[in-house]
């Protein structure tokens, strides 16, 4: 199936990715015919079959609640391109003008 | 037996054992042989992101203090390397990414903590493609890697670097990891040992996560035996990877006991794919006779639904890695590209730190997971996960273990496959079933075809790596491949046209 120029923008949106007007244009391409290949899963009728997320046979894994050490705040922050006071800094989330773009 | 120096940097791990605990040979000797190895051939080669000389130097007098006082654990004075997708606290970790760029952890991979407290010495990060994703090391971020054998070539990927790092002698033994053939592949390629242990054997902790319901760590060697010995250190349950099995780790060494009689190994007709070259077919059917003729009994198995995984995981994967790579968002740590509002900021960052397969996995794990295609991609891909690993199931009932290719070619040229994506996954199409299964494989080097290694794949039932270590140990004493050698790049000649 091919993707349109406004899917893959969409889908850009969605992921966060900021991608230059001929990376979409390759992406459209590469993508579509990517799927393409991927649809030979048609061929298989799989209605009754269970889905498998992962292989192990672990489940519901639990440990005593026991408090441990941890990293020490400033290793943690080491690497931060911005921090303060301890904590990480981000750019305030509410009143981005742009957030109904991306929905 | 005296050791020339020039031998130090082609030596297998178990014989540099006895060396160093016979005192014929120090770890600051190899460590130097090793970094000088390093200056000399990888300008060329390209295995290292990051060499590790001051550390490995270290490492080194403390190993030979530790062997001199009789306390050497079996990887003490070992030169290894280090995927770079491993968290170390004493180097930079980039998954060969601009988004990492002198990204430092604040700890070590759990396995890199292993074989550290046991005295291994680190060469250096290795390269590898962008986060994993790719079969060449073309998509490393920072610079390609050149096949040991054919320096036109790949080494094949993602772990290109530590698997030509082990073929060129520039490390004697180095940890990988594999989502769908990344060990096992380039060990082919390059003609090495390379094994992928089962989903929850090898705790995962500071790995960076590519897709985590496939990714496991695992060692590449020069032998089988030097194979067992890396597994061995690094195997076991971590209580900080939940994914982790307690299931007890055997002793791997144990089990080579260079017999397969009367063991069942099957093959599987569906392994033989168009587009197979032909050196690849000869050398792989060689290698099943040489097993049969050790007196193991060869039995054809059905793997139906084996042209279906690679489709299954070109889902899977990339919808995990979607998730997984969500948090390179410019705040914790890596590149930040600051714009006026968080959303543009996320974007930026993103959109200049990842490189084009890391983006076009993103975009497709996102599509495929997205409202209204979920249950036509997602789903069905876990659906058809089910009849993979069925169909291994079902083998099992037959057999201890299957022999396969590693992949269908040899090493190709470098650029050959970079504008066809799936031209270039179609690479992995032998390595990805058992990562979808979540079992156990081990490629090993079994025949040349024009001049480059070939590699026979030996898949086991899951937490039976000493089966297949077993089974690929008899065949490499009978047959020795592996024993050979690319030149070292200062001895070829111009002419030669490598």
């Amino acid at each position: 199936m091919r993707l349109s120029r406004d899917e893959v923008e969409h889908v850009a949106a969605l992921a966060r990715l900021g991608l230059s007007d001929d990376e979409s244009t390759k992406l459209q391409d590469q993508l579509s015919s990517i799927l393409e290949h991927i649809a030979l899963l048609d061929r298989l009728e799989t209605t009754t079959i269970p889905p498998t997320a992962q292989v192990n046979t672990l489940s519901n894994v639990m440990r005593d609640d026991i408090v441990t050490g941890s990293l020490p705040v400033a290793a943690v922050l080491a690497n931060a391109p911005r921090q303060t006071e301890g904590f990480f800094e981000v750019h305030a989330v509410l009143g981005s003008s742009d957030e109904s773009d991306i929905k | 037996m005296t050791i020339q120096p020039h031998e130090l940097t082609s030596l297998s791990l178990t014989f540099a054992r006895r060396a160093l605990d016979a005192r014929e040979i120090s770890a600051t000797e190899l460590a130097h042989a090793h970094l000088d190895r390093i200056d000399q051939d990888d300008p060329t080669i390209g295995a290292y992101l990051h060499v590790m000389r001051e550390v490995a130097v270290a490492q080194a007098a403390s190993a030979d203090r530790r062997i001199a006082n009789g306390d050497a654990l079996p990887m003490t004075g070992i030169p290894v390397a280090l995927k770079d997708v491993l968290c170390t606290h004493d180097a930079p970790t980039t998954a060969a990414s601009r988004i990492l760029e002198g990204f430092r952890p604040p700890y070590d991979a759990t396995v890199v903590r292993r074989i550290r407290e046991e005295g291994a010495v680190f060469m250096g990060k290795a390269n590898t493609d962008e986060f994993a994703m790719g079969s060449s090391n073309e998509n490393s971020a920072y610079k390609i890697v050149r096949n040991p054998w054919n320096l036109g070539h790949v080494p094949g990927g993602s772990s290109g670097g530590p698997a030509a790092a082990v073929a060129a002698g520039l490390a004697m033994a180095s940890l990988g990891s594999d989502t769908g053939g990344s060990i096992r592949q380039p060990a082919g390629f390059c003609g090495v040992v390379g094994l992928k242990p089962t989903y929850g054997r090898v705790s995962r902790l500071g790995l960076l996560a590519f897709a985590s319901s496939l990714d496991q760590i695992g060692p590449f060697a020069r032998t089988v035996e030097d194979a067992a010995i890396l597994l061995q250190a690094i195997a076991g349950h971590d209580p900080l990877d939940s994914t982790s099995s307690p299931t007890p780790v055997p002793d791997y060494r144990a089990a080579l006991v260079g017999d397969v009689r009367g063991m069942k190994i099957g093959i599987a007709r569906e392994y033989n794919v168009d587009g197979m070259e032909p050196g690849v077919s000869m050398a792989i059917e060689a290698a099943i006779e040489r097993i049969s003729s050790l007196g193991a009994e060869i039995i054809t198995v059905d793997l139906p639904h084996t042209e279906y995984a690679l489709p299954t995981y070109y889902i899977t994967a990339p919808a995990e890695a979607s998730a997984n790579l969500a948090r390179y968002d410019g705040v914790k740590y890596g590149l930040a590209k600051e714009a006026p509002t968080l959303l543009e900021t996320y974007a930026r960052t993103r959109g200049e730190g990842f490189g084009p397969e890391v983006k076009r996995r993103i975009m497709l794990g996102t599509y495929a997971l997205s409202s209204g295609y979920y249950d036509a991609y997602y789903v069905k891909a876990q659906k058809v996960r089910t009849l993979i690993k069925r169909d291994f199931d079902e083998a099992w009932a037959k057999v201890d273990a299957i022999v396969a290719p590693t992949s269908p070619t040899v090493a190709f040229p470098l650029g050959a496959r970079t504008d066809d994506p799936y031209q270039m996954y179609l690479a992995d199409v032998f390595t990805i079933p058992a990562n979808m299964a979540g079992i156990p494989g081990i490629a090993v080097p079994c025949g040349f075809s024009q001049g480059l290694p070939v590699s026979l794949q030996v898949l086991g039932p899951s937490f039976a790596e000493a089966t297949i270590l077993r089974i690929a140990d008899a065949y490499e004493r009978s047959e020795r491949w592996g024993d050979a050698r690319p030149e070292a790049i200062a001895n070829r000649t111009l002419s030669s046209g490598n």
